[in-house]
């Protein structure tokens, strides 16, 4: 028992079914007398569709249907929402033009959907995908947001004038401007935060299916979320009841975000099947997962930090322009918004921030929520500001930081940007990171390097996050169409083991582990015992699903609840058992005792004596089973320190990473094999948007040039050093497990700890991410450095 | 992937003649180039004729100043062969360095010399050590075999059947990986041969090439030092979104020099 509850390396019950090969993905299950879906996509980034000849691909053997947007037009199939109404600076709501599941006049990014066909085989789907026939009128494409805000650019949408979706503020614009009037010194910086494509090992699929005799339609799909999908097909898309629709999301294969969304594709394999009453699959190749998954960050920014003669930061100014892609996907309009400008105060007291924010329609993919969704992307604008002001005054980037950082004692701490953050302990962290790093013996490490020819650097980030956003009262204010509660629900069998039911969704996050930890750890049922079952809305109650880091510290919280009644009504059997008065009853370790006795009664009678209630209390129903739903107070706001370390080659502009230090305060951790794991590919992830990843579009053509892993460069093992990971924990102090969130930390930290540490070793802020071989050597170039370092 | 007839002769002769019977087959040997292509439903040949069944076009012998390797062998074979170590070490370790152990254990030196990728490791050593390239009906030196990009001497329904690398008094071979893929972007093998020194540059241009002024400056002085200042230049490099021909052109001396190093050991 003590080896399994909370703080404890559990090993993960999931693994055995995933590393031996026995996982059960959307794309291993098969429905009687399925069909299969292929799409033809668009080769054009813009065009008008003149016309669409079938005859040919309709004649084509196995073809049991295709479908064009006409079709889509005449049974009038809504288009996709976005599920969040941000409302810009005029108070108007922002620009969502009709997302179609398949294009009906226009395409607006290359791999749009231009006609799906529905076939026996996938091969004969594909072969009739072919020969089907398409005009264009090829329009001019935009790619990027400078271009597209330009008058006279092209306009992706006609309802979205400008290409402009929102042009939204946030925070104090008058105190901004005071401070920055007065300030002693003002540090300047343009970024760029390049755009990254998901790239999960599993790609998405869908099965729809519709059973006429029960009029009841069953989606199988790589959902992170199942019961917000069922919602958004139901009440949006098709207008079908919620009761007869079901939606499963079985083992899925990462995530990341990009599996959070409502896409064309798994809503084609809906609507088909119920037209033609037969299972519809489709499944994404990786080509179509570069063209199709939504991708993640793509800002541009230009950012001010206003400082007093003492070094104390006065006030930050930020203006960003965010592409949005040619359509608005479901949460796109709340990343570089509600989960961006919110986190620009980052850990310091900052006493003013205002920020900009245009978000941009372009002829590319759709952007939306990817590894820390905005948090990443303000953590970028804040650190890099910040490591810049330390070089520009000549001060020590730690002691800049100290010298700013939200104190321990004023927490709660009341942010200009809306936020109040709860708890932390950022100088320790700091602290604690600089020794793990050796900061001390950086210089005598950099002397090494530069006799060896190489250039060393080294770099912080000092992040502050927040996950489990809520309450739900405040996210609708702010435009949000859905509550961010969750809801989970504890099940006792007859013999004792358990069920436990959460509306959070795992795809590698380990959440069959931890839930039945903290589950384990409260009621005292050994964790074998115990059976999390996620990712159907026909077993699980009610869910919102996992993203931001929500699981633990809303999921994990409600099934607290759901435990806090099954004590409340065990302790009831439990007295009658025991003939003792409610009141006298505790609980403690799997066992019910009298106060002051030594009589006790197991968990496990108590299960059976409730499902078997022959000396049972008159007024109490049988039965062991609990469901809560949580609604938190306030976000958690998980923070941390990183500190890279690098050393560049000056002959070729390789930068190796050579040393890694993370200090994160996750608050209580559950566990440290769990987190640390996550924090690791969260690393690998920043490490891989700083340095290797990238979404490039030919800016005439509007091809997306990095379609495969051949040009996409995603990060490898040998890529990344062995970091070095430390853990602080500063309990949340309002949800009952004092969790915050870990899942998206490392992603977060690591882009702007690894480019502070990379401009460090060159001496310039004038690089990019990623920061390829390319690039550095061109830095090198022109600075002259190769021969500075021989 | 299209539909396809396939066949899998046991004989060279089998094989010229069914490729020949084809109106548009396809020789298939490790598949790693063309089995993707296929899949990616990029080409649609008629008929593959497997080469894997045909014995004499597989494996490694040491003997008479030269190493030969069949057609099939695979990369990984080469690279683990105690003889292709101790003969010419700089060999063993390019054909371990390709792809992933998966590539290696499938892809062959036939497959690649034939299909001329430009980011290709093998053609570095077959021009950097002056190997003959043996078909189904002729030798063909080193120097003539590579063309172009994806372009080689070889004649419709020619079969290469074996190479014969002549072993030389050292050699090295260092590549600089594109980032992504992995493949050569900039490559240079390097050898001291009994017919002077050879330096071979592939990955960066649109053909491996042979740097006749380095060859120059190491022969008169086998050393990293002997190729400082030689420049090279970037009107014939590639240009891609990972490497612009400048930069090319400049790794093109770094890697020269540690192929060099690399010889020296
Ligand atoms: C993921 C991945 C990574 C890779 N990385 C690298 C790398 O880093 N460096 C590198 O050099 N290569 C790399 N490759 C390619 C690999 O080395 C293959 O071996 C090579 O592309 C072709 O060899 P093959 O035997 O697979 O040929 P196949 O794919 O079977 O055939 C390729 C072509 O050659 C023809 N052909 C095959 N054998 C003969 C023959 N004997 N005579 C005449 N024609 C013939 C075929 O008809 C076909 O046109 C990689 C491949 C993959 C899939």
């Amino acid at each position: 028992m003590t080896n399994q509850g909370i703080g404890q390396s559990v090993r993960r019950k999931e693994d055995f079914r995933f590393i031996t090969g026995q996982g059960h993905y959307t794309d291993d299950i098969n429905r009687p007398g399925q069909l299969h879906a292929a799409f033809l996509r668009s080769p054009h980034a813009f065009a008008k569709i003149r016309a669409i000849r079938l005859d040919t691909a309709k004649k084509m053997p196995g073809v049991v249907a295709i479908y064009t947007g006409q079709d889509v037009a005449a049974d009038k199939v809504g288009g996709l929402i976005c599920g969040w109404t941000v409302k810009d600076k005029k108070g108007d709501p922002h620009k969502a033009p009709r997302h179609d599941i398949i294009a009906i006049d226009h395409v607006r990014h290359v791999g749009d959907q231009v006609a799906v066909v529905i076939a026996q085989s996938l091969s004969q789907a594909k072969d009739a995908a072919e020969a089907i026939e398409v005009d264009y009128d090829v329009l001019t494409p935009v790619v990027d947001v400078v271009t597209a805000l330009k008058p006279g650019a092209p306009q992706v949408h006609p309802d979205a004038p400008g290409n402009l979706c929102y042009d939204w503020e946030f925070g104090d614009k008058a105190a901004t401007e005071a401070a920055f009037a007065k300030a002693a010194h003002v540090t300047r910086i343009d970024l760029l935060n390049n755009r990254l494509s998901p790239n999960p090992m599993e790609p998405r699929s869908a099965i729809g299916e519709y059973d006429p005799g029960t009029d009841t339609t069953t989606v199988y799909t790589t959902s992170q979320n199942p019961h917000v999908l069922r919602l958004i097909l139901c009440a949006f898309v098709f207008g079908l009841p919620e009761h007869k629709v079901r939606v499963i999301a079985p083992d899925v294969g990462g995530g990341f975000g990009s599996k959070i969304f409502n896409y064309p594709e798994e809503t084609v394999c809906v609507w088909a099947a119920r037209k033609l009453k037969k299972p519809v699959k489709w499944t994404s190749d990786r080509t179509e997962a570069f063209l199709t998954d939504a991708h993640g960050r793509d800002h541009v920014t230009h950012a001010e930090l206003a400082i007093d003669k003492d070094g104390k930061f006065l006030a930050l100014r930020v203006d960003t322009k965010a592409n949005m892609g040619a359509y608005l996907s479901t949460f796109a309009s709340a990343v570089p918004t509600y989960l961006y400008a919110l986190l620009l105060a980052g850990q310091y007291t900052t006493p003013a921030v205002y920020a900009e924010v245009k978000a941009v329609f372009t002829n590319t993919t759709p952007v939306d929520a990817y590894r820390g969704a905005g948090r990443p992307e303000a953590t970028y604008v804040v650190e890099r500001i910040v490591e810049a002001a330390a070089r520009e005054l000549k001060m020590d980037p730690v002691e800049l930081r100290k010298k700013n950082f939200v104190p321990v004692d004023a927490f709660p701490y009341q942010t200009p940007v809306a936020c109040v953050y709860d708890s932390g302990q950022y100088a320790k962290a700091l602290d604690e990171a600089c020794k793990a790093a050796d900061y001390a013996g950086f210089a005598k490490r950099k002397a090494e390097s530069a006799k060896k020819g190489k250039l060393r650097g080294i770099g912080f980030c000092a992040y502050i996050e927040a996950c489990g956003i809520a309450p739900s009262s405040v996210v609708g204010s702010l435009g949000a169409g859905v509550g961010l509660w969750e809801s989970g629900q504890i099940r006792f069998n007859a013999t004792g083991s358990v069920f436990v039911y959460t509306g959070s969704h795992s795809h590698g996050q380990g959440h069959e582990t931890t839930f039945a930890q903290i589950v384990s750890d409260k009621l005292g049922v050994p964790i074998e015992n115990i059976e999390v079952v996620h990712g159907d809305t026909a077993q699980v109650p009610m869910g919102m699903g996992t993203y931001g880091s929500r699981s633990l510290a809303v999921g994990g919280s409600a099934l607290m609840r759901a435990a806090d009644k099954i004590i409340e009504k065990g302790k009831r059997i439990a007295a009658h058992l025991m003939e003792a008065s409610v009141d006298d009853v505790v609980f403690d370790k799997g066992t019910f005792s009298v106060k002051g006795t030594d009589k006790q009664v197991p968990m496990a009678q108590v299960a059976f004596t409730a499902y078997v209630p022959h000396n049972y209390p008159a007024d109490l129903e049988p039965g062991l089973e609990a469901s809560a739903f949580y609604d938190p107070v306030n976000f958690t706001f998980p923070a941390g320190v990183h500190i890279a370390e690098v050393e560049i080659d000056s002959d070729t502009g390789v930068t190796t990473v050579a040393n890694w230090v993370a200090v994160d305060d996750f608050g209580k951790v559950i566990n440290p094999m769990i987190v640390e794991g996550q924090v690791h590919g969260g690393i690998a992830q920043g490490i891989g948007q700083a340095l290797l990843e990238g979404v490039v579009y030919d800016k005439e053509s509007g091809q997306l040039l990095t379609a495969s892993f051949l040009d996409y460069c995603m990060p490898r093992a040998d890529n990344l050093p062995s970091y070095k990971v430390g853990m602080i924990e500063t309990p949340c102090p309002h949800n009952p497990l004092g969790v915050k969130g870990c899942g998206e930390a490392g992603a977060i930290a690591a882009p702007a700890a690894l480019m502070n540490a990379i401009t460090d070793a060159l001496g310039t802020e004038e690089i990019t991410m990623p920061a390829t071989p390319l690039k550095v050597w061109k830095v090198i170039q022109s600075r002259h450095l190769a021969a500075a370092a021989e | 992937m299209y539909a396809f007839n396939y066949h899998r002769p046991a004989s060279l002769a089998d094989a010229a003649k069914l490729l020949g019977s084809a109106t548009d087959g396809k020789f298939l040997a490790g598949g790693q180039t063309l089995l993707p292509t296929l899949k990616q439903r990029l080409a649609s040949p008629s008929d593959l004729v497997d080469l894997n069944g045909i014995a004499e076009l597989n494996g490694i012998t040491v003997s008479g100043g030269s190493v030969t390797i069949g057609a099939t062998t695979r990369h990984a074979a080469v690279a683990a062969s105690a003889e292709v170590k101790k003969a010419i070490p700089a060999l063993a370790a390019l054909a371990g360095g390709i792809g992933d152990p998966q590539v290696r254990n499938m892809g062959t030196i036939g497959g690649s010399l034939a299909n001329n990728d430009p980011a290709a490791d093998y053609p570095g050593a077959v021009l950097g050590l002056g190997a003959t390239i043996h078909t189904s009906k002729r030798k063909i030196a080193a120097d003539d075999f590579f063309t172009g990009m994806f372009e080689t001497a070889l004649e419709e329904g020619e079969i290469i059947t074996k190479v014969e690398f002549p072993i030389p008094k050292r050699a090295g071979y260092v590549k600089f990986p594109n980032p992504a893929s992995r493949y050569v972007m900039v490559g240079a093998f390097v050898a001291e041969t009994a017919n002077g020194v050879r330096v071979a540059i592939n990955g960066a241009g649109p053909c491996a090439f042979r740097h006749k002024e380095m060859e120059a400056a190491l022969a008169k002085s086998f050393s990293a030092d002997a190729l400082k200042g030689i420049k090279t230049d970037p009107g014939s490099m590639n240009n891609d979104i990972h490497a612009s021909s400048e930069y090319r052109a400049h790794l093109v001396g770094v890697i020269a020099k540690r192929a060099v190093q690399a010889a020296l050991g």
